[in-house]
């Protein structure tokens, strides 16, 4: 069950000279976790994923992901922040660029990018155009976007974070279904302690200046989970839990977060 | 909001009955959009023709609708080669604006060092009347044509240049990660991301480059006071100003006019059919 995946050994990163967004950072997390990075703003959570994305280079220390079994486009899915969609393509273009920039022709993508758009329910929309579309199903499009090169690892940076509380939780289901259903091994950056407990079997409390890891908590529920657990004293109980460590590594001036 | 129609996130069953009231207003609000323009110009044109005929003001002071129309069609070879001539003019520099503004532009966009060492010469040769350069330009290239052509593009070329570099750093970071992510290539980058972000921006230039050429092309020959055979609306005007032909001024006057008009509605037509589904500025908003 526990096979390392992505191992991070003492993942440093500057900005500049003085900027220390992430301080020695060690981690390994294994296939098929599924674990939030949680903290304040500014504890480079963020920063972190990308890094792990291969998006910002490292100052010092190592990162490294299993090679995958079978090759694909791209091993790895990134939702952002914001929908990121073009706004000049139509759904289906948006989902069709990963398979696009690696190649494939409208034609021998459309199975697949059709296949991904049902995945996120949206398969009447594929020549809809992102304006035309709500937030919700904008992140949707992010999703299916990610989830079309079939990667094994997918990374989502405050994904819901813009989002209504019905969409979100809707949004939240959806991501454990498709993580279980792919047996993704799903890294979640959030600010939200009730997202981070419903979601995730793991997680990996960090704190700010210097952004660092300070606890890495596992999330006593069975997984995957459905909208009794949000209900449940169980997890009002591991939420009381993950907040109290939360608190205690937040500097004065950071209460307001 | 500014968005069409919002599909709402649930599923989406029965589409909302068809508000026949509002599609009839719509409908009307789109015949309207022409015809009152068009009546008031009319209605404009109308006045004048009553208002020199009631008081009998001397056509060569100030020549009825009528009389202008008349002089378009004695003159009307003659003046149609100059208009042919002007057009050539406007379209030639817009065109080489179009290539020489988004080629530097890119270049600009691609490098900072290289656009702080050049453009101080754009912004000089934007902010220098056209006017002031048009006599050093018309002794310096001794091809009329070519003379006129630089100092058209000199007016045209600025917007273009401008906005492409503005358009091409405009792009969103995040789908620039994105491109990273799926390891892009230059060239798909440019093709896929750059160009549809810079296109708005490009259109917006072009709107402007479009009218800024014209005006370049009159004024250059103005300034060059070009007689002959071949020359264009604007010397016609010139020559017919110290003939005192009044009526054949006007004359040349409206087709200069109408081939601005002309090339705003190519421009703003060019830039619907290129933006009309995915931007802003190209979509109409449900009232």
């Amino acid at each position: 069950m526990s096979t390392p995946l992505i191992r991070l050994d003492r993942v440093r990163k500057e900005f500049g000279r003085h900027v220390l967004a992430v301080e020695d950072m060690s981690l390994t997390i294994n296939q098929g976790d599924f674990i939030s990075f949680l903290g304040p703003s500014g504890c480079g959570k963020s920063t972190a994923l990308k890094m792990i994305a291969g998006l910002l280079p490292v100052t010092a220390g190592t990162i490294q992901i299993a090679p995958p079994e079978e090759k694909v486009e791209q091993d790895l899915g990134f939702v952002f922040q914001e929908p990121t969609l073009m706004p000049w393509g139509t759904v289906f273009d948006n989902v069709w660029l990963p398979l696009r920039l690696a190649g494939l022709s409208r034609r021998a993508a459309r199975e697949r990018v059709r296949a991904a758009l049902v995945e996120v329910g949206l398969s009447k929309f594929e020549k809809s155009y992102p304006r035309e579309l709500s937030g919700g199903m904008k992140m949707r499009v992010s999703i299916a976007r990610a989830m079309v090169t079939r990667p094994r690892i997918l990374l989502m940076d405050e994904p819901f974070a813009a989002l209504d509380e019905m969409t979100r939780s809707k949004l939240n289901n959806d991501v454990i279904r498709l993580a279980h259903e792919h047996r993704l091994t799903v890294i979640f950056v959030t600010h939200s302690v009730f997202e981070a407990v419903y979601l995730s079997n793991r997680i990996a409390v960090m704190a700010a200046r210097p952004g660092r890891v300070v606890a890495d908590l596992t999330v006593n529920a069975p997984w995957p989970r459905g909208e009794d657990y949000r209900v449940s004293p169980e997890f009002s109980t591991e939420a009381a839990r993950v907040s109290q460590v939360l608190k205690g590594t937040l500097h004065g001036d950071d209460i307001d977060h | 909001m500014a968005t069409t129609s919002t599909i709402d996130d649930g599923d989406s069953g029965a589409a909302a009955p068809v508000n026949t009231a509002a599609l009839a207003r719509a409908r009307r609000q789109r015949i309207l959009a022409w015809v009152l323009p068009i009546t008031t110009l009319a209605a404009a044109i109308a006045f004048w023709e009553f208002w020199v005929w009631y008081k009998q003001v001397p056509h060569f002071l100030v020549p009825a609708p009528s009389r202008i129309w008349a002089t378009l069609m004695v003159d009307g070879p003659s003046l149609m080669r100059s208009a042919w001539f002007t057009v050539r003019l406007t379209f030639w520099s817009l065109f080489l604006a179009i290539v020489g503004g988004v080629l530097l532009g890119a270049l600009f966009a691609l490098s900072r060092p290289l656009e702080m060492r050049l453009f101080p010469f754009a912004v000089i040769l934007q902010v220098t009347p056209i006017v002031a350069i048009a006599p050093l330009i018309l002794i310096y290239v001794h091809n009329t044509f070519a003379a006129l052509l630089v100092c058209a593009w000199l007016v045209a070329f600025f917007p273009i240049l401008s906005n492409t570099v503005v358009g091409l750093r405009s792009t969103d970071h995040n789908l620039r990660d994105l491109f990273t992510l799926y390891r892009a290539t230059p060239l798909q980058r440019l093709r896929l991301l750059l160009a549809p972000s810079a296109l708005p921006y490009f259109m917006a230039a072009l709107k402007i480059a479009g009218g800024l050429a014209l005006i370049g092309a009159v004024v250059a020959e103005f300034v060059a006071g070009a007689t002959g055979a071949n020359t264009g609306l604007a010397s016609r005007i010139i020559e017919s100003s110290f003939r005192n032909e009044i009526p054949r001024m006007f004359a040349a006057l409206v087709l200069v006019s109408l081939l601005g008009v002309a090339i705003f509605l190519m421009t703003s037509l060019a830039s619907k059919l290129v933006l009309g589904k995915w931007h802003e500025s190209e979509i109409k908003r449900e009232s």
